[in-house]
C-alpha cells in the first residue's frame, strides 16, 4: 500500500487490544432476593409482579402473582403485610404499598374476569383436601395446577373457613371471598359442602392418594369467670360466625370484649356496628404488648372504641363485672394490685384464642400433637406418611396468608411425594439489602394513601373500611418499587461502563459482559441502582 | 435546565435508560445504535472518567450532526490512551494536535470546512477537545483567541484537576490543598496552594460566546442535553466537564460516577449553562452534604484527615463550595412529583 510521508503502518482499531487481561474482579449479574418476598409468607414474587404492573400490564402482573397466591383481591384486605415491613423502600422514603397494589390487581381480575391458566395434563392422582379455609384453598389450587385432582371435605355450609366466619364483612367484603372461591372451583378444584371428616383414615378410602388437613383451629379458649345465671358471656368466634346467619347475636347495649388479639377487636368493632353504645375490650397488659397490630388498634380507637389496659376480668355479675387492675412486673409480666373497679356490661364476650378440633386424627397412628398443633416437617408432611397438614392447626403464626403460604409447601412436597421423591426446596439467593444498591436513582415519591370510609358510616354500617386505589395511583404506587435485586433494565451498567463493556441484548433480555473488554472498574455494580451486579474476584 | 426532567417513572431522567418511558425520551447512551465514538481497547485506567466523558459528549455531538463531527484533542490522557500509533479508539475523523494548540488547529479545520463549503450540506461540525492542563494553562491563549473571535467550533475541556498523563503534577485547575506531584503534602500548608483560583467557564463567558456549560459524568441527562444544545449553535461553545481520575484523586476505580455526583451535591462543582455570557440554567443541589463527605474518599486530601484534621483547610474548602452555592444558585429545591 502507498503510504503517505512519514507513516510506515496501516491505522489499527483498540479492539485488537484486549483490556480484559488487565481485570482482577470481574462483574456478574445476579438476582439477589427482594426483601419484599422473603417476608411474604405466601412466597409471592412481589418484585416479580411489580414489574409488569409498573409497565401498566395488570394482567400479566397478576398473572404473575397467582403463580404464588390464587387470592389477590383477599391478600389485599387482609393481609398484614410484612412485605412492606421488609421494604427496602422505607430507607428511603416509605415502605411500597405493595398490598393496595395487590388489592387493585385482584379487584381489576375481577372486573376483568380473568381465569387462571389451563392446569398441567392430569396425572390421575386424586388428594382429598380437608377444609375450605385458606390453607385448603391454597392447596387444592397448587395440586390442581400440578395436574392433580383436588377434593375439598368442607364441614361447614360455605367455603372460606375463618375468611368468612370471622373476619368481618367491613374488611373482607363476602362478594370479594365467594368470587375468588368462584374462580378456583371453575379452574377445577371440587368441593363438597356440608361435609364433615370425622376419620381422616375412613375418608381416605374415598380412593385418595394422599390428604392434607387444613381445619383450621375453631375452639375458643375459655378463661374461669365466676358468672350469675343472668350474665351473658360469649366466646367471640361464635359471635362473629352467627354474624353470618339470619339473626344478629343480640350483644345489648354494653359490651366487655376480653383479650387482646385481632379477634377481640373485630368483635369489638362489630358489637359497635351491631348498636352497642360502649365496646369496651379488656387486655391484661399495655398497648405495645397487645398482639393485636397497632393500625388495627387505631382504626378501632376512631371508631369509638375504648380499651381498658391492665385490667383482668374477676367475675361477671348480672348487669356489671369486675375487674382487677394489674401491675407489670420486672419481667413485663402482669401481675394483680388488688384494686378492684366495676364496670356496667350487658353482656362479656371472650377473645382468648381458639384450639384445632384434631378430633378426625384420633385413630392415625405416626401424628405427634404438641402444643394443642399438629406436628409437621419442612414439607408440611405430618408423622403419618401422605398425611400434610397446615393453616391454624399447624402453627404458631396464624394469618390467612401464614396458611395459604403452608397449602402452596404442602402441595410442592405431596407432588413429590406423590412421585415418589423428596421435597426439596431450591435454595435461596442472598438477599438484596439496601446497602446492595444504590438508591440515589430512584425519583422522590410519597406513598399513596388508600381512601377510608367516613367515621360514621365506619360505626353503623358493614360497609368496607378501607378503599382501594384507582388505576392512576395504583400504577403511581407500582412504580416507587426499586426493584430490589433484580434488573429492571435501566441502562445504567450499558451507559456506565468506560470501556463499552457492556452489551445490551434488547427489551426483556437484559445485558451480558464483554470479558474481552472489561477492566473490572467495578462502576458497573456500584451505579446499579438495584443492586443486580455482584463483582467477583477473578482466579489465578 | 437545559432538558426537562420526567418527575416520577421509577428513576425518571436520573438513570441512563428507563424501559417505562418511551424510546425517543431516553438518553443517547441507552441505545444500541450509539455511535461508540471511543470504542473498546483503549488503555484508560480502570474507571476512568475521562474515557466515560468523552463518549458522553462526543457520541451526543455525533447523535446532533448525523455522525458529521471532526475532532481535533490535545495532547494528554485522552490523546495517549485512546491512540498509540498505529492504533486508536477512535471512530471519528480525529486529529492530534499539539499540547497546547488544539484551539488553534480546531479553528483552522472550521475554516478549510468553510473554505470548501462543507459547512452547509453535509454540515460538518467541529469539535476541539482537551485536559484542564491543556486548555487552562498551555493552550489557554489560543483558546481566548478562539472565543474572542467566535470561531464555529464547541470547545470541550475535561478537567480532571491536574497533569494526569505525565504523573500528576498540577495545572491551575488542580484545587486548593489537592497533592499533586508538584505540590506535595508537606510543609506548613500541605498540597495546592488555595491562590485566586482560575474557573475557566467563568473566563470563558466573560467572552461573551454563545454557549457556556459545566456538567459532570454523574448527570448523563444533563451533559447530553447541553451538547446537543451546544450543536444546535453555531460560532464559539465551551463545555467544562468534572471528570474523576481515579489514579490522580487516589479514589476506588468504582466510586468514579460517586465522586462526581458528590463534588455537584457539596456545591464543591457548580453545574450550570450560560447564554452570551449569562448563566441561564442550574443543576440543583438534590441532597445536600458537607465537602468533607467529598473530600475524605480522596487519597489527594488524606493529609487533611490526619491524627489532627486540619479543621480550618476543611473550613475554607466549605467556604468555597458555600459561595458557588450562593453565586449560582444551586440550594436544594424541592422535587415533589
Ligand atoms: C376474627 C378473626 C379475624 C381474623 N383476621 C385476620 C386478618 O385480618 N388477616 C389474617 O391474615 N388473618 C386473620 N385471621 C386469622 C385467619 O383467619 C386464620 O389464620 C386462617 O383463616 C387460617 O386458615 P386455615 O385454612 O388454617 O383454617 P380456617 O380458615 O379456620 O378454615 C378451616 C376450615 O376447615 C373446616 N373444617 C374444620 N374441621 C373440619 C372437618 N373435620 N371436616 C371438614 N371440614 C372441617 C372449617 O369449617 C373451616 O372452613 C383472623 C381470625 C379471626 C378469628
Ligand atoms: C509543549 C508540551 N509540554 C509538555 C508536554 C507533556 N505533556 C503531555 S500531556 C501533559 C499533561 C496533560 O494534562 P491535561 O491537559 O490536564 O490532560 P490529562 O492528561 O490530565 O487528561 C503534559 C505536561 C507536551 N506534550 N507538550
Ligand atoms: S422496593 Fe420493591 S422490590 Fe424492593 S422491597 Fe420494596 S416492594 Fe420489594
Ligand atoms: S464498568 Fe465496564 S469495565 Fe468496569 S467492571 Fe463494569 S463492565 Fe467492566
Ligand atoms: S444497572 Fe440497570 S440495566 Fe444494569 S443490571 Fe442494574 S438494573 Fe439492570
Ligand atoms: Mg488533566
Amino acid at each position: 500500500m502507498d503510504k503517505p510521508f512519514a507513516i510506515t503502518l496501516d491505522p489499527g482499531s483498540s479492539l485488537a487490544n484486549h483490556t480484559g487481561s488487565w481485570r482482577t474482579f470481574r462483574p456478574e449479574y445476579v438476582d439477589r432476593l427482594p426483601p419484599c418476598n422473603a417476608a411474604c409468607p405466601a412466597g409471592e414474587n412481589i418484585q416479580g409482579w411489580l414489574f409488569h404492573a409498573e409497565a401498566g400490564d395488570y394482567e400479566a402482573a397478576w398473572r404473575s402473582l397467582v403463580e404464588n397466591n390464587p387470592l389477590p383481591a383477599i391478600m389485599g384486605r387482609v393481609c398484614y403485610h410484612p412485605c412492606e415491613g421488609g421494604c427496602n423502600r422505607q430507607h428511603v422514603d416509605s415502605a411500597v404499598g405493595i398490598n393496595s397494589v395487590e388489592r387493585f390487581l385482584g379487584d381489576e381480575a375481577r372486573k376483568q374476569g380473568w381465569k387462571f391458566a389451563p392446569p398441567a395434563a392430569p396425572t390421575g392422582k386424586r388428594v382429598l383436601v380437608v377444609g375450605s379455609g385458606p390453607a385448603g384453598l391454597s392447596a387444592a389450587y397448587h395440586l390442581t395446577r400440578m395436574g392433580h385432582k383436588a377434593v375439598i371435605y368442607e364441614a361447614g355450609p360455605l367455603a372460606g373457613g375463618m375468611m368468612r366466619f370471622g373476619i368481618p364483612k367491613y374488611r373482607l367484603p363476602r362478594e370479594v371471598l365467594d368470587a375468588e372461591i368462584k374462580r378456583l372451583t371453575d379452574f377445577g378444584v371440587e368441593l363438597h359442602l356440608q361435609t364433615k371428616v370425622t376419620d381422616v383414615q375412613q375418608a381416605m378410602k374415598d380412593g385418595f392418594d394422599a390428604v392434607f388437613l387444613g381445619v383450621g383451629a375453631h375452639i375458643a379458649k375459655r378463661a374461669y369467670i365466676p358468672a350469675g345465671d343472668a350474665n351473658k358471656v360469649l366466646d367471640a368466634v361464635a359471635v362473629l360466625r352467627g354474624m353470618e346467619g339470619h339473626d344478629a347475636p343480640m350483644l345489648g347495649r354494653k359490651v366487655v370484649v376480653y383479650g387482646g388479639g385481632n379477634t377481640a377487636i373485630d368483635v369489638a368493632r362489630t358489637a359497635k356496628r351491631l348498636g352497642a353504645e360502649e365496646a369496651i375490650i379488656v387486655y391484661r397488659r399495655t398497648r405495645d404488648k397487645m398482639p393485636a397490630h397497632d393500625f388495627e388498634v387505631e382504626e378501632a380507637l376512631q371508631e369509638g372504641i375504648s380499651i381498658k389496659w391492665l385490667s383482668t376480668i374477676k367475675e361477671a355479675g348480672e348487669s356489671d363485672i369486675m375487674v382487677e387492675k394489674m401491675a407489670l412486673d420486672d419481667k413485663g409480666f402482669p401481675q394483680p394490685t388488688g384494686e378492684f373497679e366495676r364496670i356496667e356490661a350487658d353482656s362479656v364476650v371472650l377473645a382468648l384464642g381458639q384450639d384445632a378440633d384434631l378430633s378426625l386424627l384420633e385413630n392415625v397412628p405416626g401424628l405427634v400433637v404438641e402444643g394443642g398443633m399438629i406436628k409437621v416437617d419442612a414439607g408440611m408432611m405430618t408423622g403419618h406418611p401422605g398425611v400434610f397438614a397446615g393453616g391454624d392447626m399447624a402453627g404458631n403464626e396464624r394469618t390467612v396468608t401464614v396458611a395459604v403460604g403452608h397449602g402452596k409447601k404442602a402441595a410442592r412436597a405431596i407432588d413429590a411425594w406423590l412421585r415418589g421423591e423428596q421435597y426439596a426446596p431450591l435454595p435461596k439467593p442472598e438477599i438484596a439489602t439496601i446497602d446492595r444498591m444504590n438508591s440515589w436513582y430512584y425519583s422522590d415519591a410519597p406513598k399513596t394513601m388508600r381512601p377510608v370510609l367516613d367515621i360514621i358510616r365506619r360505626q353503623s354500617t358493614f360497609e368496607e373500611v378501607l378503599g382501594g386505589l384507582d388505576e392512576t395511583n395504583a400504577l403511581f404506587e407500582a412504580r416507587r418499587c426499586m426493584s430490589c435485586g433484580n434488573c429492571f433494565e435501566c441502562d445504567n451498567c450499558y451507559g456506565v461502563c468506560p470501556d463499552n463493556a457492556v452489551i445490551k441484548l434488547g427489551p426483556g433480555k437484559r445485558f451480558k459482559f464483554n470479558l474481552d473488554y472489561c477492566k473490572g472498574c467495578g462502576i458497573c455494580a456500584t451505579e446499579c441502582p438495584c443492586g443486580a451486579i455482584r463483582m467477583v474476584a477473578e482466579e489465578n | 435546565m437545559s432538558f426537562q426532567p420526567v418527575k416520577f417513572y421509577q428513576t425518571g431522567t436520573f438513570t441512563v435508560g428507563n424501559r417505562l418511558l418511551p424510546p425517543e425520551e431516553r438518553s443517547v447512551q441507552a441505545s444500541t445504535k450509539r455511535f461508540n465514538s471511543i470504542n473498546s481497547g483503549h488503555r484508560a485506567c480502570q474507571g476512568c472518567g475521562e474515557a466515560l466523558g468523552a463518549r458522553y459528549a462526543i457520541d451526543a455531538a455525533m447523535e446532533a450532526a448525523d455522525g458529521q463531527v471532526i475532532a481535533a484533542n490535545a495532547t494528554g490522557c485522552l490523546e495517549v490512551f485512546s491512540t498509540p500509533y498505529p492504533e486508536t479508539s477512535w471512530q471519528i475523523p480525529w486529529i492530534h494536535s499539539l499540547f497546547g494548540n488544539t484551539a488553534a488547529v480546531a479553528t483552522g479545520i472550521a475554516a478549510a470546512l468553510k473554505v470548501k463549503g462543507l459547512t452547509q450540506n453535509p454540515k460538518t461540525r467541529v469539535v476541539a477537545q482537551g485536559g484542564d492542563g491543556g486548555t487552562t494553562d498551555i493552550g489557554f491563549g489560543c483558546l481566548s483567541g478562539m472565543f474572542e473571535r467566535n470561531d464555529d467550533v464547541l470547545y470541550i475541556c475535561y478537567d480532571n484537576g491536574g497533569y494526569m498523563n505525565t504523573g500528576v503534577q498540577r495545572s491551575s485547575a488542580t484545587p486548593p490543598a489537592a497533592r499533586t506531584a508538584t505540590t506535595m503534602a508537606v510543609g506548613l500548608e500541605p498540597g495546592n496552594v488555595f491562590g485566586q483560583g482560575k474557573f475557566l467557564p467563568a473566563i470563558a463567558m466573560a467572552h461573551n460566546i454563545p454557549y457556556v456549560a459545566t456538567a459532570t459524568v454523574a448527570d448523563l441527562r444533563d451533559l447530553e442535553a447541553k451538547v446537543t444544545r451546544a450543536m444546535e449553535l453555531r460560532g464559539a461553545r465551551y463545555i467544562h466537564i468534572l471528570v474523576p481520575c481515579p489514579l490522580g484523586w487516589g479514589t476506588a476505580s468504582h466510586d468514579t460516577i460517586k465522586m462526581a455526583r458528590l463534588a455537584k451535591e457539596t456545591g464543591i462543582f457548580p453545574v450550570f449553562e450560560a447564554e452570551y455570557g449569562e448563566v441561564k440554567a442550574v443543576l440543583a443541589i438534590r441532597r445536600p452534604l458537607p465537602v468533607e463527605d467529598y473530600l475524605r474518599p480522596q487519597k489527594r486530601y488524606a493529609h487533611l484527615f490526619g491524627k489532627t484534621p486540619a479543621v480550618e483547610t476543611i473550613a475554607h474548602i466549605q467556604a468555597l463550595a458555600d459561595k458557588n452555592i450562593r453565586k449560582y444558585g444551586l440550594q436544594a429545591r424541592k422535587e415533589g412529583h
